[in-house]
């Protein structure tokens, strides 16, 4: 009995996915960064993530890099009477006091050039370029072509 | 323009039902609508490789869309979409045809569109074939998809709704782009009875 709290702790403390990990740099949270399995290494990757800007300064996501993709770009997918496109997003805002999505159907990185195929399971960093809070580098967790998001439970919540 | 489709939609069924009871005739498509299954021309292939035509979509109620298997983002979230929606619809969607036409037969093989929808509810057709085919079915549902060189590759921008259709080959409607399914399950109810 005495072993199963500790064993129970452990077992908790694993189940958070690394998409649920938070990570800081300046005012900036970094939470939920994931992307979906691919077809082969030829196809485009995506990624994901939620940034929360706790600062009373403007920022903006200028560029991504990872060494699991030689061209990752800032994609917005939008659209047009009825016409999906995705330009080409220059820089991003994550207005003070605000939480700049990147999710399925609007802003999302596009990683070009898959140095290997994404499986369900398999983990990337993924370096972010924020206009004033500078770089940070986070754990990409890649979850299955069917996934709409990280399942997480924060604590407290 | 979707707004605009669902206004002609509005007054093409106004119509209707104000002739309904003076004469047949039948009345004149909107050049906006997509046309009636009935109305349209091509053949594709699909993913296992037998020749689809729009003949093969009548008796049963149509689910199509225009995608392509590079897209990272708007496309796998259509799909997931759309599976979570046959889930939900359980058996009622039995007799509905779901169909994904590929906006890049360049890159979507009958092959890799098999792989690649391996990945989503097994209901969904994946179509392909030549360009000058899959512009004649884009026309036909007045769709639209154009091809962007991006980096040393390309991708397309195209047509993001899905179409519906009723089983004598009639066009319902669109569920728009990322639509709530508390709007797109009573759609696609609509066709199935």
């Amino acid at each position: 009995m005495k072993h199963l709290i500790p064993a129970l702790l452990v077992l908790m403390a694993a189940t958070p996915a690394l998409a649920c990990e938070t990570y800081t740099v300046g005012d900036l949270t970094i939470e939920h960064a994931w992307s979906r399995a691919t077809i082969g290494a030829g196809r485009p990757a995506v990624f994901y993530v939620e940034i929360t800007n706790a600062g009373s300064v403007d920022d903006a996501l200028v560029s991504i890099a990872s060494p699991a993709a030689a061209s990752p770009m800032l994609h917005e997918t939008v659209v047009t009477d009825g016409i999906a496109s995705m330009p080409h997003a220059m820089s991003i805002p994550v207005p003070a006091g605000q939480t700049l999505n990147l999710a399925p159907g609007g802003y999302h990185g596009m990683l070009m050039g898959l140095t290997t195929a994404l499986n369900e399971g398999d983990s990337f960093p993924m370096t972010l370029t924020f206009q004033k809070a500078g770089d940070v580098t986070v754990n990409v967790e890649v979850l299955s072509l069917r996934a709409e998001g990280p399942d997480c439970v924060h604590a407290g919540q | 323009m979707i707004l605009g489709l669902g206004g002609a939609v509005g007054s093409v069924a106004f119509m209707v039902g104000l002739g309904a009871w003076r004469t047949r005739d039948i009345v004149p498509t909107d050049p906006r609508l997509p046309l009636p299954v009935t109305a349209m021309d091509w053949s594709l292939t699909d993913h296992r490789g037998a020749t689809v035509t729009p003949a093969n979509w009548i008796g049963r109620p149509v689910m199509a869309f225009f995608g392509f298997t590079f897209c990272p983002d708007v496309c796998p979230t259509t799909l997931n979409d759309i599976s979570d929606w046959l889930e939900a619809l359980g058996t009622e969607v039995e007799r509905l045809t779901v169909v994904l036409i590929s906006v890049d037969p360049e890159r979507d093989t009958p092959a890799v569109l098999a792989d690649y929808l391996s990945n989503f509810d097994p209901r969904i057709v994946g179509l392909t074939g030549s360009l000058s085919e899959v512009q004649k079915a884009a026309a036909g549902f007045r769709a639209m998809f154009e091809k962007l060189p991006r980096d040393g590759d390309y991708t397309m921008n195209h047509t993001a709704g899905v179409f519906l259709y009723h089983a004598d080959g009639r066009f319902a409607s669109i569920i728009d782009f990322h639509e709530d399914r508390r709007f797109a399950i009573p759609k696609i109810r609509r066709i199935l009875t």
